[in-house]
């Protein structure tokens, strides 16, 4: 999804290391914003900015060449964990996540 | 078995399996009401394990669900006239996505319900098919040497799947992409107005009690001119954080929501103007209802983030650096200059 909805430039955490791909296809295959394509046998990152973080190529590489720190991009979820709150306050319905 | 949307039994060499419809009763569609109005939510659950949808055989697919009721809802009724097999696992009553990215929707479970649920004697074939936002949690590769099945991610979305799976189980990319149209973004907003509605009720009280007491004239009379000011801002910004923010996200300016969110309360207040700044009592008056629209609707904009399908944690950790404290300040010069204008009047 780009269009207009492209979240914040530059801050993901996502690191990926050419040198361990085997070139399986899964992180294309799971990313839901298509931040992998492959490309002669490999992967390489075509849209960084889109990826959230939550971080279904990293476990579904088979070689561990992506890590992210995943978490839940929400704001009420930060709130929370800073006052030491826990619970699902946030948890969307089926769109978004919590 | 005596949940009311099993509609029969089908026999297996695994026991007996709760068989459902993929014809949603008027029951079903008015507890998707009351979900997305946030009324019971999260105790709206569906018994993990097998179900068998219409009539499958053992040749017949494995879907595998979340125990959301919604989720659950959404997977059956997308899958009309088919018959498969609905494996649903222990979510805790959360849907697909987020369970997963907790982990409840993950390899450990899903291994654990295939095994629980004796599936291998169901079914002649080995392959489960995953929603693909289970991939948070789901390391498809790990899933066959530990429960004999394949793990195959099947699109985004329920709707997809009869045409995947006419397909050969082949998703083409706009299948594999997770979007926030306009509808996805509407559907939210009852939950996203009942939540902050409860603050609103709370606030608006300790506002009419306080103009009651500060005002001129009697409690009631005072109450009603004065706390109606701060009342319709804040109300004006919870219209604008909670309702325009979603309805224009891809078109109000910048990228934090927070940012958007301060453009929606000022397109609100242009909107309301005759309602709020313009028969305000005075200068203080005014300023103060636009800095209360403005920054409860960058607040719940920001706090949008949480609904929406594309925010990193990462970048809402960034925007809230600079938002809350905005936002704070913003809302203690609301009360500042709405109390400082009850003493110089
Ligand atoms: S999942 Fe890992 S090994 Fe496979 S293509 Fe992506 S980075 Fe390469
Ligand atoms: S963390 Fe998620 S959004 Fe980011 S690249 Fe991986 S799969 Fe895509």
């Amino acid at each position: 999804m780009r269009g207009n909805l492209v979240y914040l430039k530059d801050v993901v955490s996502l690191q990926y290391e050419a040198s361990r791909c085997v070139g399986c296809g899964m992180c294309s295959l799971v990313c839901p914003h298509g931040v992998f394509v492959q490309e002669n046998g490999k992967a390489r990152i075509t849209d960084r900015d889109a990826c959230m973080e939550c971080g279904a190529c990293a476990r579904n590489c088979p070689t561990e060449a992506i890590r992210v720190q995943t978490g839940v991009g929400c704001a009420q979820a930060v709130i929370n964990s800073v006052l030491g709150r826990t619970g699902d306050s946030c948890c969307s319905l089926d769109s978004g996540c919590c | 078995m005596d949940q009311p949307f099993v509609i029969g039994r089908v026999e297996t060499a695994a026991g007996t399996i709760p068989q459902v419809s993929s014809q949603l009763t008027g029951r079903d569609r008015w507890g998707t009401v009351k979900a997305r109005w946030g009324v019971g939510r999260m105790h709206y659950t569906v018994d993990p394990g097998l179900y068998a949808l219409g009539e499958p055989g053992s040749e017949a697919p494995v879907l595998v669900s979340a125990n959301y009721k919604l989720s659950f809802d959404h997977l059956r009724s997308a899958l009309k006239d088919r018959c498969a097999w609905i494996l649903v696992l222990d979510t805790k009553g959360i849907n697909v996505w987020c369970a997963a990215g907790k982990g409840t929707f993950g390899t450990d479970e899903l291994v654990f319900r295939v095994q629980a649920s004796g599936l291998d004697r169901v079914v002649n074939h080995r392959l489960l098919i995953l929603p693909q936002l289970s991939a948070p949690g789901v390391a498809a590769h790990k899933v066959r040497s530990r429960c004999g099945f394949k793990a195959v991610f099947g699109p985004v979305e329920a709707r997809d799947l009869p045409a995947f799976l006419d397909a050969g189980m082949q998703a083409t990319p706009t299948m594999r992409r997770k979007r926030f149209g306009l509808y996805d973004r509407m559907v939210l907003i009852p939950v996203e107005l009942v939540h902050a509605f409860k603050w609103l009720a709370l606030a608006a009280v300790i506002f009419f009690a306080l103009a009651g007491a500060l005002g001129t004239g009697s409690f009631a009379a005072a109450a009603a001119v004065f706390g109606l000011g701060p009342v319709t801002a804040m109300t004006t910004g919870v219209f604008a954080g909670a309702v325009l923010t979603p309805l224009l996200l891809p078109w109000l300016p910048g990228r934090a929501f927070a940012a958007k969110g301060i453009w929606a309360g000022l397109l609100a207040t242009a909107l309301l103007w005759p309602l709020g700044p313009g028969r305000a009592s005075g200068v203080l008056d005014a300023v103060s209802w636009i800095l209360g629209t403005v920054s409860v609707a960058a607040y719940l904009g920001m706090n949008f983030t949480g609904a929406s399908t594309y925010t990193s944690l990462s970048g809402v950790k960034k925007e809230m650096r600079w938002a809350v404290p905005l936002e704070i300040a913003g809302f203690a010069a609301f009360v500042g200059l709405w109390l400082t204008a009850r003493w110089t009047s």
